[in-house]
C-alpha cells in the first residue's frame, strides 16, 4: 500500500511538471472560458423564456459561433484521458526503468495502480478547476446564486466527467501495456476515439436509413429509424456520456434525447423540470455502463500487465 | 582465490524455464557463497538473464526452485528484492529527473526512512564519485556516468547481494575497468556478494572468484578461473605443445612416463602434453636424451578466452 502511494506521488509530480499537462490545462481553460463568455452573451435572451436553473445554463447555452461548455468538455475529456494514459507502461519499458523499478521490493501492481490513480487525480483537478472557475465567473456576472440542487447537479457532472475520462485513460493504458511503441499506442487510441466520435454516427445513420427508410415514412417507421440509430450509437461511450450530462444539466427537456419524442406530442406537453432523483433515474443505465467500461479497461490492462514478461531487452 | 563457504546466499536446485517448447534454462544447480564474486558467463541467449529474472521473482521457473538468503524467490519475491540490488542490462533512469530525485524514488520504494534519504544519497554518490553531479538531470549524463549512477541506485538499499547484468556492455575499456574496480572494492569493504552476468569474460575474469559457464541453458562448467579450464578440457591445467623432428612410439612412451603428465595427444610432428604443472624442462630433457631435435615448444594455461572460444564459437 505504501509503495502505491510512493508511485502515486511520483507520477503526480511528473504529471504536474509535464508539458502535456500544461498544454492540456491551457487548452481546456481557453475553450472553457471562451464558451462561458459566449453563453453569458446569450443567457439573458434565454432567461427571459425559461427562468429556472439559470445557473446550469452557463454550461449548456451555446453561442452564435461557439458551442456550449458541455460540447467542449465532451470533446476534450477523451483527449485528456488518452494523453495521460497512452505511454504509462510502454515508456517505462522503452526507457528501461521498468526492470529497475520492479526489482525494488514492491508488488508489480503498485506501479500500474499508482499511475492509474495519479492520472485520475490529475484529470479530476483539470475538470473540477475549470468548472469551478466558470461557476465563479457566472456567479459574479449573472448574480444569481445556484440553488443547492444545481450545486449537486454540478458536482455529479464533475464526477461523471472524471469517470468518462477514466474510461479513456484506462483504454489508452491498455494499449500502452499491449503495444511496445508509444507512437502506436497513441495512434490506436486516437483512431478509436475518432471512429466512435465521427464515423459511428454516420454508420448508425446509414444502417437506420436502410432498415427503416424515412421517405414517406409513417410515424412508426420514423420511431423505428430513430431507435435503431440510437441503439447503434450507444455502443459508443461518448453517446452514453453526452446523454448523461445533457439529462443532468438540462432538467427541462434534456431527457427527451433518451427516447423518441414526436414533435406533435411535444407541443401538448407541459414542460416541467425533472427533480434530481428523476434525472439520475433516467441516466442510471448510462452511468453504470460508463463505469463498467472504465473498470473493464483497467482490469484487462491490469491482468495483462501482471502476466507480462519483464524483459530488459 | 576460491572461497570455500557453507554459507550459501544463492541456491538454485534443478532450475528450469521453458518458453512454449524451447528450453531456456535447463536443470541448473547453483550455489553461490556469501562474499563471493560469481561470474555467470555465456553468449547472448544462453539463459543468463532468465536465471536472474527468476532469482528476482520477476518470472516463474517452470520447475525447480531458487532462493536468496533462504527466501524462495517465487513465493517471497519482496523479501528477496529487499536484500538484492539489481542492475539490469538495459539500465534506464527518468531522464527528466536529477540524479538525486531518481535515487530518492528508489529509496522511497525501499521504504527507507524519509529523514535518512538525503544522507544515504550522498553516501552512495560518494562511492561512485558522482556527488558533484547530484543535481544534474540524468539526460545530461554519459553512458558511463549512468552506469555508475546505476551502482549507486543499487547500493542505496544496503544490499546483501548485488546482481549485475552485463555491467560492461557498451562501455569503453577505461570506464568498464572503473566499474569493475568499484565492484571489487565493494566486495572487499562491504562484504557484498556479487553475481555478474557477462559475455565479456576477458574483462570480468580478473575480479571473479568463481565463474559458471552457461551454454544453451545448461551449466557446462563451474569453478575458479584456474581450475575451470582443466575441468572443461578433462585433466590438467596446462597444455604444452612440442614440435619435434621425428615422432616415434618410443618418445611418446617416454614422455608419458614423466611424473604429472596426464595425457598426450599426437598430431603429425606436434605432441600435446596435458599436465598439472609446468614441466617444460623435463620434457626438453627427455627429448634431448632421446637424441631428437625439438623445433618448437609453447605452453598454454587455460585462459577463459579459450574456454569461451571452444564452447561458444558456433555463436
Amino acid at each position: 500500500m505504501k509503495s502505491i502511494l510512493t508511485v502515486y506521488r511520483k507520477e503526480l509530480a511528473d504529471y504536474f511538471s509535464s508539458k502535456k499537462f500544461i498544454i492540456l490545462l491551457g487548452l481546456v481553460y481557453v475553450a472553457g472560458l471562451s464558451s462561458v463568455y459566449v453563453s453569458l452573451q446569450n443567457i439573458r435572451a434565454v432567461a427571459t423564456v425559461y427562468n429556472e436553473n439559470i445557473f446550469l445554463r452557463l454550461f449548456t447555452t451555446p453561442g452564435d459561433v461557439l458551442p456550449s461548455f458541455i460540447t467542449f468538455i465532451s470533446f476534450f475529456i477523451p483527449l485528456i484521458g488518452i494523453i495521460f494514459g497512452f505511454d504509462a507502461i510502454n515508456s517505462e519499458r522503452r526507457s528501461g526503468t521498468i526492470s529497475r523499478l520492479l526489482s525494488q521490493p514492491i508488488y508489480r501492481d503498485s506501479l500500474i495502480n499508482g499511475k492509474f490513480l495519479a492520472g485520475i487525480t490529475t484529470m479530476g483537478i483539470i475538470i473540477a478547476s475549470i468548472v469551478f472557475i466558470i461557476s465563479g465567473i457566472g456567479l459574479r456576472v449573472i448574480g444569481v446564486p445556484p440553488s443547492s440542487e444545481e450545486i449537486l447537479r454540478i458536482l455529479i457532472f464533475i464526477f461523471i466527467c472524471i469517470i468518462y475520462g477514466t474510461f479513456w485513460m484506462g483504454l489508452s493504458m491498455l494499449f500502452s501495456v499491449i503495444m511496445e511503441k508509444t507512437a502506436t499506442s497513441i495512434l490506436v487510441s486516437m483512431a478509436l476515439w475518432l471512429f466512435l466520435m465521427f464515423f459511428l454516427p454516420i454508420i448508425a445513420n446509414a444502417i437506420a436509413n436502410s432498415l427503416a427508410p424515412l421517405e414517406n415514412a409513417s410515424a412508426a417507421i420514423q420511431i423505428k429509424n430513430f431507435t435503431i440509430g440510437q441503439n447503434i450509437l450507444r455502443i459508443s461511450p461518448s453517446t452514453l456520456f453526452s446523454e448523461s450530462i445533457m439529462t443532468l444539466l438540462i432538467p427541462v427537456g434534456g431527457h427527451f434525447m433518451l427516447q423518441p419524442v414526436m414533435t406533435s406530442d411535444l407541443s401538448k406537453m407541459i414542460l416541467n423540470p425533472l427533480s434530481i432523483s428523476q434525472s439520475l433515474l433516467q441516466i442510471w443505465p448510462q452511468l453504470i455502463a460508463i463505469t463498467a467500461l472504465a473498470i473493464i479497461c483497467f482490469a484487462i490492462s491490469y491482468i495483462i500487465f501482471m502476466k507480462q514478461e519483464i524483459r530488459a531487452t | 582465490m576460491d572461497i570455500k563457504t557453507n554459507n550459501n546466499i544463492i541456491i538454485a536446485e534443478n532450475l528450469s524455464k521453458k518458453y512454449n517448447d524451447s528450453i531456456v534454462v535447463d536443470n541448473i544447480n547453483l550455489n553461490i557463497g556469501k562474499g563471493e564474486i560469481y561470474g555467470l558467463l555465456g553468449p547472448n541467449g544462453a539463459g543468463k538473464s532468465t536465471i536472474i529474472l527468476m532469482l528476482l521473482g520477476l518470472t516463474e521457473p517452470s520447475s525447480g526452485k531458487i532462493s536468496v538468503s533462504g527466501f524462495n524467490s517465487t513465493r517471497e519475491p519482496l523479501k528477496v528484492k529487499r536484500i538484492t540490488g539489481y542492475l539490469p542490462e538495459k539500465l534506464g533512469f527518468y531522464e527528466d529527473m536529477t540524479a538525486r530525485q531518481n535515487l530518492a524514488y528508489t529509496a522511497e520504494l525501499n521504504s527507507i526512512n524519509q529523514k535518512e534519504i538525503p544522507k544515504k544519497i550522498d553516501e552512495v554518490l560518494e562511492i561512485v564519485s558522482l556527488k558533484k553531479n547530484k543535481n544534474q538531470l540524468v539526460k545530461q549524463f554519459s553512458r558511463g556516468m549512468k552506469q555508475r549512477l546505476g551502482i549507486a541506485d543499487v547500493l542505496i538499499k544496503d544490499p546483501e547481494l548485488v546482481i549485475f547484468d552485463e555491467p560492461t556492455e557498451g562501455l569503453d575499456l577505461k570506464v568498464a575497468n572503473q566499474i569493475l574496480e568499484t565492484t571489487k572494492r565493494l566486495n572487499e569493504e562491504k562484504d557484498i556478494t556479487f553475481l555478474i552476468s557477462s559475455h565479456q569474460l576477458n574483462l570480468i575474469q580478473n575480479i571473479c572468484h568463481r565463474v559458471g559457464v552457461l551454454s544453451k541453458g545448461k551449466l557446462i562448467g563451474e569453478g575458479g578461473i584456474n581450475t575451470l579450464g582443466g575441468n572443461l578440457f578433462g585433466g590438467g591445467k596446462y597444455r604444452i605443445e612440442v614440435e619435434i623432428s621425428e615422432v616415434s612410439k618410443d618418445i611418446i612412451e617416454k614422455l608419458k612416463n614423466i611424473d604429472k603428465v596426464k595425457n598426450i595427444n599426437q598430431d603429425g610432428n606436434m605432441i600435446e602434453v596435458v599436465c598439472d604443472e609446468d614441466i617444460r624442462s623435463e620434457i626438453s630433457k627427455t627429448i634431448a636424451n632421446s637424441g631428437l631435435l625439438m623445433t618448437r615448444m609453447n605452453i598454454k594455461d587455460y585462459a577463459l578466452e579459450e574456454i569461451y572460444l571452444k564452447y561458444f564459437k558456433e555463436e
